[in-house]
């Protein structure tokens, strides 16, 4: 016998080229089972079909360019090359390139995360975190570029301004976009230095939002102590972050006008509370002017008043009294003095004048007997009438 | 979450310190002076004090609207895990 043989070493090499020189460009369709990815970043897969199945690894390099994470019942294409493992005598597909069968791939994906993070509880409400009523820093995850932060800062500029917005710039779509946008959650919850979270991109393909029904996105929302507002795509899209985020906003728009109050209703507000408290007050110290008024119309208040009042009224009657007593005497006395006067003008010597009798003067004394007199002196004599001066000429001796 | 429980009963006293506050917490106090008037609980004179207060913080939360103008800053570096912001322009 030939001793024609090949060591194993030898054979394996053999195998190896012939494999890997046929199929060194391969595209491929099967569905994934036990899907791992190691530590390192590479994945490590099997796909299969009815009656077959082949062992596949994804390098960390092109996992890069990954814009979905593979899930176990996924139907994938696959592209790339076979490649012998010498030492254990294993051939595998090396994987460069991969993508979902179709659309219905990604949205069972989505179907079947969304059921195991529902069976965690990652959807419960109890774990929702209210939004702040009045932030004052909002953090935006999102991309630098494009609509999505103008249409929110020109939102938040109009309804209010008061805030500071805090972008952290992220890619959102494609590969490397759902690492980036949990790393984006958890640098913010170690910055802690904002009141509310808002993550967003507009609208676009499955495949676009597609980094937002990441498991990783799912969880980092999930872990986050800030309260978080997904807002992902249009109305009619909803991600996974939709369901873990404590608020879900239609549109980054509507998630920019749920995120803060509105300027003129809290003006309005303030307005409202400067007329409860003005009528507040008034009305309160109405209150108490009424009470009071009541209190010093009350009779018991009164009654000391009333004495007083009384006594005022009797010292009135007092005094009528007194004034009428007293007028009553001086007429009495002016009655009296009347009659006085009558008889004292009957007593005075002029009255005589009146009756045709005359009064002699001497040196101003009145002359009431002739002996007082001699002849030669002056006289006056008065009459009613008149002063007449004469002079003695005669003294006529009876 | 750390929660902020700012809500009990704080005075201020003057408008210096007003001035200083956050909107939130002038707000959220004329909100309870608000409140406090309306169950009228409160002796005539307090409520005229809490009522020139109230009237203070209005103006302040006014004043602290009109004033105010949107503050835009974007990640620009992250050293030792620490993340720092600089002002952004988006009309750039």
């Amino acid at each position: 016998m030939n001793e024609n043989y090949y060591t194993v070493t030898q054979l394996t090499k053999q195998i190896r080229n012939v494999l890997e020189q046929t199929f060194f460009d391969v595209t491929v369709l099967g569905e994934i089972s036990n899907f791992k990815k190691h530590t390192s970043g590479h994945l490590y897969f099997t796909l299969k079909d009815e009656n077959a199945s082949i062992n596949a690894v994804m390098w960390r390099n092109r996992v890069a360019n990954l814009f979905f994470t593979p899930q176990d019942g996924m139907k994938v294409i696959a592209r790339g090359s076979i490649s012998v493992y010498e030492i254990r005598g294993t051939y595998q597909l090396d994987v460069s390139y991969l993508k979902p069968l179709g659309i219905g791939e990604l949205q069972i994906a989505f179907e079947e995360l969304k059921k195991k993070l529902a069976a965690e509880g990652l959807f419960d409400p109890r774990y929702k975190k209210p939004l702040p009523e009045f932030p004052q820093r909002i953090g935006i995850v999102t991309s630098p570029t494009g609509a999505v932060i103008r249409d929110i800062a020109n939102i938040i500029a109009r309804r209010f301004p008061i805030v500071e917005l805090l972008l952290y710039p992220v890619i959102v779509q494609g590969a490397g976009a759902a690492e980036e946008i949990a790393n984006a959650i958890s640098q913010f919850n170690k910055y802690k230095n904002i009141d509310v979270m808002i993550i967003c991109r507009g609208g676009g393909s499955l495949e676009d939002l597609w980094a937002f029904n990441e498991e990783i996105v799912a969880r980092a929302i999930f872990n986050s102590e800030i309260p978080i507002i997904s807002a992902v795509g249009h109305e009619t899209d909803f991600t996974i972050s939709d369901f873990v985020a404590d608020l879900r906003a239609p549109t980054p728009s509507a998630a920019a006008e749920l995120v803060v109050p509105n300027v003129t209703d809290i003006i309005e507000n303030v307005k409202n509370f400067v007329y409860t408290m003005k009528e507040n007050v008034s009305d309160n110290i109405s209150f108490y002017k009424d009470s009071i008024n009541s209190l010093i119309s009350n009779y018991y208040f009164n009654l000391p008043m009333n004495k007083v009042k009384q006594s005022m009224q009797r010292i009135d009657e007092f005094d009528r009294i007194i004034k009428l007593l007293i007028e009553r005497s001086l007429n009495e006395k002016k009655i009296h003095i009347k009659n006085f006067e009558q008889r004292i003008s009957s007593l005075n010597p002029e009255s005589v004048l009146n009756r045709g009798y005359a009064i002699v003067y001497k040196n101003s004394h009145i002359i009431d007997r002739a002996y007082k007199l001699n002849s030669g002196d002056e006289v006056g004599i008065k009459f009613k009438d008149k002063k007449l001066n004469a002079t003695i000429t005669e003294d006529k001796k009876e | 979450m750390k929660k902020k429980s700012k809500d009990s009963i704080f005075t201020i006293e003057n408008q210096k310190d007003l001035k200083s506050l956050k909107f939130e917490d002038c707000f959220k106090r004329l909100e309870k002076i608000v409140s406090i008037l309306e169950e009228g609980s409160v002796s005539l004179e307090e409520s005229i004090k809490l009522y020139e207060e109230g009237i203070g913080l209005a103006k302040i939360c006014m004043e602290k609207l009109s004033d105010a103008e949107l503050k835009i800053k974007k990640l620009s570096k992250e050293i030792n895990g620490k993340i720092i912001f600089e002002d952004f322009d988006l009309d750039e």
